[in-house]
Parts: structure tokens; C-alpha cells; sequence
């Protein structure tokens, strides 16, 4: 007879191991689902202060806020401002929040929260049209100044970049010429560089952005330059002509014209506080992953019961592979197959000194009792029935008993399964009639053993996550359990049983 | 602890448990011809159409009432032996060896009235000895009563042969001793005594107990060596026609020598142990590739039993 080819079978379980790790390292790349519990990621929070005086007429404040900040991500927005109407608005390139009330007097003071994840991979969607350019009338004498400023710096250019480069090289204090100081005033410098780039065809905007230090508080915004190269815009810090964004720099306003507009108010104020926090990347992950394409995977879309049933359920793969490897690799005897992987689940509830006392308690008794019943010479069901009923007895006696006693442990015993516990005695029952005393004990210990093994492994902090979060690496669990069903070298237990082989050898 | 390395096993051609499984009872063992191995009954028609002997069917009991005729037909025997049709392990079977006046003389000795054994028989028709529980067959056959040259080794029970069956070539056997450990019962895991046979010849090799080599049987204290089995080439090649009877590639075949009819099929065993191998101190494995690399097997019983006894003992 010849056996088809298990090459088919490798590769499938190879692919099985493949996906259920890539796709868990893509998750992990993707959505930040972190690998370890308890991982931390820094976060900022700021928080944005808008004062005003209220002069008895309704009032409409309009603040900018940050969107698509370069290098950051906003995961959270909130505002607190009792008694006003509030909303974010979305117009033409700029998000807005807008405080609305009827009747203000008096100092004001309205809050806008919100929270920056740094993603060094978070980039603005370049606009869907190039801007366009806004060409000033000038003046003369300014006409010519501006003319022949512009000429020079294009001269020794190639690139809206170098160009503007060499344009605030040549308007800066030390290099200046009579052309530049008859211009360049200190309020007007970077309205004034804005409005010559636009001249020169070069669309240029100002932006604000905002340090990011832990523990600061009245905080104002920076102003940058920003220039369109044709694909994106690009930011420069407007003395320096330094290209780029600080790493700690959050672009606050970008885009709009003002940053506040307070309607029907006066000597309004923008300041800023800014806090370092830090959460755990888990839950990180998880606000992000609302509404993401790769969410589906995740559990916690399902109501919270379901989520504590998986939790469990999901753990189960491992207890199987635990008792596979066991029983194929190392060749310890369970006394059934499985049994040692329920009361591991059975443990993980009870924890384990206690939920061993109350196993080995039922069983002993339950042994005790089905001694009585297998000299009744009962049919088989109806054994197994009536031990069932008597392992309903033990364990309610153990736990009315145990709580008399004062230990709320006794009452733990209820978590194993009443069922599973009536086979294990039958089985017990009759391997002890069939092969006596010894074998029971083998097989007994050798079902806690794997029990206890698949418990550890099971209620280690880190399997419970990983299982949960990662649920695709259950494809790996399952392609190792079917790697190791062809598993035909010698078990571990074999090595000792045919030792006396070694004579022959 | 001592060890054995898995390279020496290698070298010794050590079958073991999981290759065993996957490489040889799923590979070669035909799923549904399993009921015909685990049904004493249908084990025993099936090998009756291949000359195979086993003891003389002497009644069937399928229903609660054809029990009441087990009384009738009991009467004028001597001895017979009751078993479950699905039993394993030897469970629910008992031997009758002789009458005293109305009671029947069991095995052990101890003497039973009828009435006892017809219950025995409503417990097995209840499946009370079938390990899933389900209902059962009871079948009443002819004593077997062991040529004495065998029986004088094993200490109560019946003496039988393990034959290692892979495609229709007997590739090991073993003889089995009963003992007191294993309770008058010929599994090795339950302590009886098992020893190998040179497939050549017929002739015991070694022996063991308890997965330990020994030179005497534990309780009659007769040595084991130079122990003969008759009729040698016969039994192989009843061995082997189970093959054809039953279509497992990889089985044991149990049996006995009877003072009177010759060798007789016991059981058939799709998932033989593996401790035939330590009675032989040899291993299964280079044998069974032996025979997996015949490009032209052989079509007879008597030819596959000849090629065994000719190639395999070297093996």
C-alpha cells in the first residue's frame, strides 16, 4: 500500500502557524495591540483655555482645533463649558469648536481637552487641489523692494524650498539691505514673508504650533511658515528656515486664518496647559481600533458577558495543546482524554491549592461510594446517573460544610463540572476493579499533573492577553496540535519502558 | 531512573506507541473491519470461511429468552466456556471444567448452580461487560482444554500464542503465560509472562514479566528456555489466512493449542501491544519494512508463512 504524500499536510500546517503569526504581528503593527500586558504608551493631554468678557449679547466663540496634526494622533476631544451649546464643525480646511450662549456677562472661561498619541507615521493628506496664490498689490516704494528682494533670492534658488530659504536668509537683521529694513517691521515679518512668497507664486500660509513640555501651563502657540512644494506642505520655522517639525512641536492651527474668533465678546485670551500622560497601550489600542477595517478580529466589539466567556473559551486551545504534548510527546496516561484540560478550566476559577483539596475530596468520596455501587451490579447508565447525583450531594455537603467551617473555599468545589467529575470516578472506578490500585494512582497523578501544567500555563497573565487579543494565533495552536498528531518518534515514557532492551543492543 | 536512548531504539528497530498508530493500524487497519475483530461472534463466522479453526460454537444467546434454553443444551457437557461476544481484556468470561451432580465446577474450582450462570448470561446480554455499555451477545463454546506440554507452564488459564500479523505475514510472535499476578489472564500489562518465539523454528527466545526479563515462571518455577511449540508452520499459516478473513493489514492473532483439535483462534486484535518485542528482544520495525518493500507479495497463506519463517528470524 501506498501512502499519498504528507507534503500537502505540511504545507498546510505551515501555512496554518504562518497566518496565525503574521496576521498577529500585523494587528500588532497596525492596530498597537500591544504584546505584553501592561505596556505603557505616553500620551499628551492638552488643554486649551479661552477667556473672554461676556458684554450681555449672545456669543458665539469659534475655536480652531488640530486636525491631522503632523506626528500625532488625537484620541481623544472633549470640551467643558457649563451652560454653552457646543459643537465641532467641519469647514472648508478647518475643524472649529464653537461655544454658542445666549446671554454672557462677565468674565469667561471655556475649556477645550484634548488627547495627542505621537505616531512618528501620522502625515496630513496632502490637498486634493494645489492651492492657490494670493498676488498683492504693492505699493511703491515697497514694489520695487519686494521685487528686487524676490529676484535676488530666486537667483540663488532652484526649489519653492531653497527659494523661501534664501528669502528669510536675506530678510534676517544681519544680513539685511536697505531694500529689506524699508519692508521688514517686528509685527509684520511673517505676514510680510507669507505674502512675498504668494508673490512670487509660491503658495505660503502661517501656521501655530504648540511645544509639548510635561507640566506647563499659559502655554501660547508659536507661529511657523508653511510653504506648498506642488505636492505637500511643508513646514519652516520662519528665522531659522530650519525645514521640519520638532519631534515635541504639535501643529495647533494649520490651514484656517485665526485661530479664536470670539463674537459678542471682548479681550479674549488663548492659553494652553499641557500633561504627560501614560495608558496602557491595550486600551490605546482599542479606542483606535473603533471603526478600523482590522477591528473585526477584535473581541471587545461583543457585549461584556460574551467577552468574559470567550476569555475563558479561547483559553481552552492551549489546555489541548498542553495534553496533546503530553500525552504524544511525553506519554504520561491521563485517565480521559480531556478530563485533565477541564479541570485546569475548573482551577483557573477556583485557584489551585484550594480547587485541588475540593477535586481530590469529591473524587475520594465519590470513589468511596461508587465502591457500594458496583456491588449493586447496576447497568451502566444508570450508575453513572446515580454517581452524578451523588457528586451533586458531596460537593453541596462540602460547600454547606466548608462554609459552617468558616472557609469560603469550600464553596469553590461548585466550579468543577459535576458531570465530567461522575465519569472521572466511573473511570477510576473500574480501572481499579480491572488493573487495581496502582494503575488508578498512575493515571490519577498523571491527570493532575497535565492538569496542573495546563492550569499554570493557562492562568499566566500573559497567555490569557495574548489568546484574547491575538486570536489568530490560535491558527498556530491548532497547526501544532495537528503537526504533533504525526508525531511518530518515541515518547518520552517509551525511552524508560523498553530499557531493558538495552541488552539486545 | 535508567534510560534507554532513542538512538539505541533506532537501532533496534524499536516499534513504538505513536508510530505504531499512525503508521501502521490507520495506514493498513480498515476502519470498518474493526467490528469483525471486536465481535467475537463475527470474528469467529468470518475466519470459519478460511479454514481458520476456532472452538465449537455451541450456542448463541442473543435474546432474554433463549436463556431458558442454555439449561437444556448444558446438560450433557463436561465443560464450556461462556463469553461476551464484545468483551475485552477477558472480561465476563467464564470456564466451566466439569459437573458435580447438578452444579457446574468453575474454573478457580468453586462450584455454581445453573441458576447463577443464566444470570451471568442476562448481565452479559445487558452489556454489563461491553465497555461502552451497549448490549451484547453471549456465545458458549467448547472448552479448550491446553495440549499438556504447554500447559504445565502457566499457572491456571489457558496458554496462548501472540502472533503479529503485518499484510498477511506473521512477522512476531510471543507465547503468554498466565500468572498469579495477572489473575489467571494472558495480557502482559496485567502481569502475565511473556515469551519469545524464534518465528523459524517455534523455539523460545526470552522472557518477561512485567516489561523485566526473566528465566522462570514466577509461580510453577519451571525455566522458560528451550520451550517448543508443535505444529509450528501450521499455526503461521493459520495466522496468516486471518489476513484474508478479516482484510487487517496489522493485527494480532491469539491462539491457543488444544490437546484434541490442534491449534484454534482465540481472539483477533486490531491494536496489538507493543511488548511482544521485549519477549523477543527485537524490534518490530525491521521486519515490518521487510514486508513493506516486497515488490511481489506473495498470494498464499503457506507462502507468505514459509517467506516468514525463512527471512524474519534473522530480522
Amino acid at each position: 500500500m501506498n501512502s499519498p504524500s504528507r507534503l500537502p499536510f505540511y504545507i498546510a500546517v505551515f501555512l496554518l502557524i504562518a497566518a496565525g503569526i503574521s496576521l498577529a504581528i500585523w494587528r500588532h503593527a497596525e492596530l498597537g495591540i500591544p504584546w505584553l500586558t501592561g505596556e505603557q504608551h505616553p500620551v499628551w493631554m492638552v488643554e486649551a483655555r479661552v477667556d473672554f468678557n461676556g458684554s450681555n449679547q449672545p456669543i458665539v466663540a469659534s475655536l480652531n482645533v488640530p486636525e491631522h496634526p503632523p506626528g500625532f494622533r488625537i484620541l481623544t476631544e472633549q470640551a467643558a463649558s457649563p451652560g454653552y451649546g457646543f459643537s465641532i464643525i467641519d469647514k472648508a480646511g478647518s475643524r472649529r469648536a464653537e461655544w454658542t450662549k445666549r446671554e454672557v456677562a462677565g468674565p469667561q472661561t471655556l475649556y477645550f481637552k484634548a488627547q495627542f498619541i505621537p505616531d512618528p507615521g501620522a502625515e496630513q493628506t496632502p490637498p486634493a487641489q494645489p492651492p492657490k496664490t494670493r498676488r498683492l498689490f504693492w505699493e511703491e516704494p515697497q514694489a520695487t523692494a519686494v521685487r528686487e528682494i524676490l529676484a535676488q533670492a530666486e537667483a540663488r534658488s532652484s526649489t519653492p524650498e531653497s527659494m523661501t530659504r534664501e528669502l528669510i536668509r536675506l530678510m534676517q537683521p544681519d544680513t539685511r539691505v536697505q531694500n529689506t529694513t524699508l519692508l521688514v517691521s517686528e509685527e509684520n515679518y511673517l505676514q510680510l514673508l507669507v505674502n512675498m512668497l504668494n508673490h512670487s507664486g509660491i503658495p505660503a500660509r502661517t501656521a501655530d504650533g504648540l511645544k509639548l513640555e510635561d507640566a506647563r501651563r499659559r502655554q501660547q502657540l508659536t507661529p511657523f511658515l508653511q510653504i506648498y512644494n506642488g505636492e505637500k506642505w511643508l513646514t519652516l520655522n520662519p528665522k531659522t528656515a530650519a525645514q521640519g517639525i520638532p519631534e515635541d512641536l504639535l501643529l495647533w492651527r494649520q490651514g484656517s486664518e485665526s485661530l479664536l474668533d470670539v463674537v459678542g465678546g471682548d479681550n479674549s485670551e488663548i492659553s494652553f496647559s499641557i500633561l504627560r500622560q501614560t495608558i496602557p497601550a491595550l486600551q490605546l489600542s482599542a479606542m483606535q481600533s473603533d471603526g478600523n477595517g482590522l477591528g473585526f478580529l477584535s473581541f471587545y466589539e461583543l457585549p461584556i458577558e460574551e467577552q468574559s466567556m470567550f476569555r475563558m473559551l479561547l483559553l481552552l486551545p492551549l489546555g489541548a495543546l498542553v495534553v496533546a504534548f503530553m500525552r504524544i510527546v511525553i506519554g504520561i496516561r491521563t485517565s480521559g482524554t480531556f478530563m485533565p484540560v477541564l479541570i485546569a478550566v475548573a482551577f483557573v476559577q477556583t485557584t489551585l491549592v484550594p480547587g485541588l483539596v475540593a477535586f481530590l475530596s469529591v473524587v475520594a468520596i465519590g470513589l468511596a461510594m461508587r465502591g457500594y455501587l458496583s456491588s449493586l451490579n447496576l447497568l451502566l447508565v444508570s450508575r453513572i446517573s446515580a454517581l452524578i447525583i451523588l457528586v451533586i450531594f458531596i460537593t453541596a455537603g462540602l460547600s454547606i460544610f466548608g462554609y459552617q467551617m468558616g472557609f469560603n473555599t469550600g464553596m469553590t468545589v461548585t466550579f468543577f463540572p459535576m458531570v465530567i467529575i461522575a465519569w472521572t470516578i466511573e473511570r477510576m472506578s473500574i480501572l481499579w476493579e480491572e488493573e487495581g490500585g496502582q494503575e488508578v494512582l498512575v493515571q490519577g497523578s498523571g491527570s493532575l499533573f497535565v492538569a496542573i501544567c495546563a492550569y499554570l500555563l493557562m492562568s499566566a497573565p500573559l497567555a490569557g492577553h495574548l489568546t484574547f487579543n491575538f486570536p489568530e494565533l490560535h491558527f498556530s495552536i491548532l497547526g501544532l496540535i495537528l503537526l504533533m498528531g504525526q508525531y511518530t518518534g518515541y515518547k518520552l515514557s517509551e525511552l524508560r519502558r523498553f530499557t531493558p532492551m538495552k541488552v539486545y543492543d | 531512573m535508567d534510560w534507554i536512548s532513542p538512538r539505541a531504539l533506532n537501532r533496534l528497530g524499536m516499534l513504538n506507541m505513536n508510530r505504531r498508530n499512525v503508521d501502521y493500524i490507520a495506514r493498513y487497519n480498515e476502519r470498518s473491519s474493526y467490528p469483525l475483530v471486536d465481535n467475537k461472534l463475527k470474528t469467529k463466522l468470518a475466519v470459519a470461511e478460511y479454514d481458520v479453526k476456532t472452538p465449537k460454537l455451541l450456542q448463541v444467546v442473543k435474546q432474554q429468552h433463549e436463556i431458558s434454553r442454555f439449561r437444556e443444551m448444558a446438560e450433557g457437557l463436561a465443560g464450556f466456556a461462556i463469553k461476551p461476544a464484545k468483551g475485552s481484556g477477558g472480561k465476563g468470561i467464564t470456564v466451566i471444567t466439569g459437573r458435580d451432580g447438578d452444579s457446574f465446577v468453575k474454573a478457580s474450582g468453586a462450584r455454581v448452580g445453573a441458576s447463577v450462570l443464566e444470570r451471568h448470561l442476562t448481565n452479559i446480554l445487558a452489556g454489563l461487560y461491553s465497555l461502552a455499555g451497549t448490549p451484547d451477545v453471549a456465545i458458549v463454546e467448547d472448552l479448550v482444554e491446553s495440549a499438556p506440554s504447554l500447559a504445565r507452564y502457566s499457572h491456571q488459564g489457558v496458554p496462548d500464542i501472540r502472533i503479529i500479523v503485518f499484510q498477511g505475514y506473521p512477522v512476531m510472535a510471543m507465547l503468554r503465560l498466565a500468572t498469579t499476578d495477572s489473575d489467571g489472564k494472558a495480557n502482559l500489562h496485567q502481569g502475565a509472562v511473556g515469551v519469545g518465539l524464534d518465528l523459524g523454528t517455534g523455539k523460545s527466545l526470552n522472557a518477561v514479566q512485567f516489561n523485566r526479563p526473566i528465566t522462570l515462571h514466577p509461580d510453577t518455577g519451571l525455566p522458560l528456555e528451550n520451550i517448543q511449540i508443535e505444529a509450528w508452520d501450521e499455526m503461521l499459516e493459520m495466522a496468516s489466512r486471518c489476513f484474508e478473513a478479516t482484510g487487517l493489514g496489522y493485527m494480532g492473532v491469539d491462539l491457543v493449542v488444544d490437546a484434541q483439535h490442534g491449534p484454534q483462534l482465540l481472539e483477533l486484535n486490531a491494536r496489538p501491544g507493543l511488548a511482544i518485542q521485549m519477549a523477543n528482544g527485537r524490534g518490530l520495525l525491521p521486519r515490518l519494512r521487510a514486508v513493506e518493500r516486497l515488490k511481489r507479495p506473495h498470494f498464499t497463506p503457506k507462502e507468505r508463512a514459509n517467506y516468514a519463517m525463512k527471512n524474519f528470524a534473522s530480522l
